[in-house]
């Protein structure tokens, strides 16, 4: 018994921890894109690395302050909506979706390759790019806090703090939009975009309005994401990250304010019991050593959460905040 | 071309040419069929007065014109869908656009309102060229249309969907939107809006439904009711009556009556050859791209050009008055020849069977 609390205690710090921001932040940006303007964005990830090696970059190889580094990722990911929507956002949904899929992926292997090493430092990533932002924080960072059962250390609870601040902030803004007329039209461009054309608004504009907010919200989780790891390499922003947002903002509800970051929390508890938890079983040996090993657990809570999805989708389509008359209208 | 505007129409043309011989000045009200007609009398006269005189051929200069169309053609790798010499079409009047299918309606439509680019030509409106203005920009202007798919913005509710089409919000533009105070007086004011258009539209108390719960009949009705949030000075609908119930035609079609009555410009698509003489004041009649005929409703039964492109080339298009109005003559002239050789019970026999 003891065992599964310890479990829990460690899932949620998994489910409040800076991973979990990081999460939350890319799903937010999804959620105006897809979830609100009906865009696909499915490189989100590129944002996030732009936003995380900007402060990299700019602090470590530039010698730059910390926030001119923070400037330089969401500059970077501003141009990389901007260069990504202005020849897509005019043809069909379709096109935005290859070329972000393309951008993500070539984006990471341009800052890991040799030709890049002198700037990105290749494989082997860039660190020490932090100690300003930690000195930031009001307590004592070189001390270890016990929270809920866990220890954090000092860096990471600000990290955390200053993430769920910015997941906080974020999550205002895109309710003061879509309540307001300008959400209209977007939710409207996510319907039919020729309808809103129509009535005289201009589809493309608010298309990358829609884009370049999305973006910069997930450059801003990229850099929860690098100042937490204390390091920026290319491949931790493998592009599966930006499948695991769409699936926590789809668990949370989309196209609602609060439910990318609940899907976003929900998302990595669960992954961090069934893994914690898996183990402990193992471990006692309430799961036999044939059936299921330690080492594979860490595929088995994958599959587990899969499972999870498809339940989901089954039982309730509209995700946990959803409305689930609005999500059965889709036939036109 | 033959000017007499055809006597002895089935029974809802006769209603209408009462209404023209009202217009023309004589005994006004002696005939007035519905009183629903009488209110809009008066802006209904001065469109058909207007285009009374004019003669019945193609590209026809008209006294005041909206909308000027000059040598578009639209091509889609082979095959010319719209090539037009001259067009114009009359300001406050309604204006019908009729063809088999194929004949580049949609495809006109689509140019002149800016969702496609023609290869050749220019047009304007209100003397203002259009060509190279993006629909948002057409829209703006005044020039608001429908779909032939009705467009509902599914997931909104029936007033969200009104409220976007108000023009000039400044709640929309992106920073504005984050301060409510800067648009929440506009936002009451088009609210208010709304509701008066939803009422007259029996839509209102389905204001906070969903758009895609609506029926076919309702998404048009709320169709037509979005772009009059706009205020436009040209209303393009295309095929409006389109999948609606017969009841729901009626309320339709008073609608568009009343649209011509607040002094809009009118154009649409129709195949019902009935609505199409119950309301418009002029008929443009458009087959392969062309337009082979114009003229009041009343001319173009008579027109040898319309008759050959609905039946000469296209066998399989819905039956027309046109068609109905030809196989009655025949009818008709068999009857009078069984009655003069004394066949009278075959030939009562054929009407009754054409007649339907």
């Amino acid at each position: 018994m003891g065992e599964l609390i310890d479990a829990l205690a460690i899932a949620l710090k998994a489910g409040l921890g800076f991973q979990a921001v990081f999460l939350a932040l890319l799903a937010i940006g999804i959620n105006v894109q897809f979830g609100y303007a009906g865009l696909l964005n499915f490189g989100q990830i590129a944002f996030a690395m732009l936003g995380g090696y900007g402060i990299a970059i700019s602090v470590s190889q530039w010698g730059l302050p910390f926030w001119v580094g923070v400037v330089v990722g969401l500059l970077a990911a501003v141009v990389l909506a901007l260069l990504l929507g202005l020849p897509t956002l005019r043809l069909r949904a379709d096109y935005l979706a290859i070329a972000t899929i393309a951008a993500a992926e070539g984006l990471r292997l341009l800052f890991r390759s040799v030709s890049a090493t002198p700037v990105t430092n290749g494989t082997r990533g860039l660190s020490g790019f932090n100690a300003d932002f930690v000195a930031m924080a009001p307590w004592d960072t070189s001390r270890r806090y016990p929270i809920l059962g866990t220890q954090w250390s000092g860096a990471e609870l600000w990290v955390t703090t200053v993430g769920w601040v910015l997941v906080a902030l974020s999550c205002l803004l895109i309710w003061l939009l879509v309540r307001s007329p300008w959400g209209r039209v977007v939710k409207s461009i996510r319907e039919d975009e020729d309808a809103v054309r129509s009535l005289g608004k201009n589809v493309y504009v608010y298309k990358m309005q829609a884009l370049v907010l999305g973006g910069v919200l997930g450059a801003l989780g990229g850099m929860v994401y690098a100042l937490g790891t204390a390091s920026a390499n290319p491949d931790q922003y493998q592009n599966a990250n930006t499948f695991l947002a769409y699936a926590a903002l789809i668990l949370g509800g989309a196209a609602r304010v609060l439910g990318p970051v609940v899907g976003a929390m929900l998302m990595f508890f669960i992954i961090q019991f069934a893994d914690t938890g898996l183990r402990t079983l193992i471990g006692n040996g309430v799961i036999p050593e044939d059936l299921l090993s330690a080492t594979d657990v860490a595929q088995i809570r994958f599959v587990l959460i899969g499972l999870g999805l498809m339940l989901l989708l089954v039982f309730r389509p509209q995700g946990i905040f959803g409305d689930r008359r609005e999500v059965m209208l889709d036939a036109r | 071309m033959p000017a007499d505007p055809t006597p002895g129409q089935p029974a809802p043309h006769g209603a209408h040419a009462s209404g023209a011989t009202a217009s023309s000045g004589a005994a006004p009200g002696a005939s007035a069929p519905e009183p629903a007609w009488r209110t809009g009398d008066a802006p209904r006269r001065v469109a058909q007065a207007a285009l009374k005189d004019l003669p019945w051929e193609v590209g026809v200069a008209k006294p005041d014109p909206a909308i000027v169309v000059d040598g578009v053609t639209r091509t889609f790798g082979g095959l010319t869908a719209v090539s037009v010499d001259h067009l114009e079409v009359q300001r406050g009047g309604i204006t019908g656009l009729i063809g088999p299918n194929g004949a580049g309606k949609t495809t006109l439509f689509n140019l002149l309102t800016g969702f496609d680019q023609p290869n050749t030509g220019t047009w304007s409106f209100d003397g203002r060229p259009l060509g190279k203005l993006a629909p948002h920009q057409v829209a703006r202007l005044g020039v608001v249309r429908t779909f032939q798919l009705t467009k509902a913005l599914s997931r909104l509710t029936v007033l969200q969907n009104m409220l976007l089409g108000a023009q000039g919000q400044r709640g929309e533009s992106f920073l504005r939107a984050l301060v409510p105070g800067i648009w929440r007086g506009q936002e009451q004011a088009n609210t208010e809006k709304a509701m008066d258009l939803l009422t007259r539209f029996k839509l209102d108390r389905k204001k906070d439904d969903f758009a895609g719960t609506l029926s076919g009949g309702q998404r048009k009705l709320l169709e037509m009711a979005r772009a009059l949030m706009s205020d436009p000075k040209v209303v393009m609908l295309d095929e409006p009556m389109a999948g609606v119930n017969p009841a729901l035609t009626q309320s339709l079609l008073g609608h568009v009556k009343d649209l011509r009555e607040q002094g809009m410009t009118v154009v649409f698509v129709e195949h019902d050859m009935d609505v199409v003489r119950d309301i418009s004041d002029w008929v443009i009649v458009m087959a392969a791209g062309k337009v082979i005929a114009e003229g009041p409703p009343e001319s173009i039964s008579q027109n040898q050009a319309v008759v050959d492109a609905y039946l000469g080339a296209h066998h399989d298009a819905p039956l027309t008055v046109e068609e109905e109005d030809r196989v009655l003559a025949e009818a008709e002239a068999a009857i009078a020849r069984e009655e003069n050789a004394d066949g009278d019970v075959i030939g009562s026999e054929t009407r009754r069977q054409e007649d339907r």
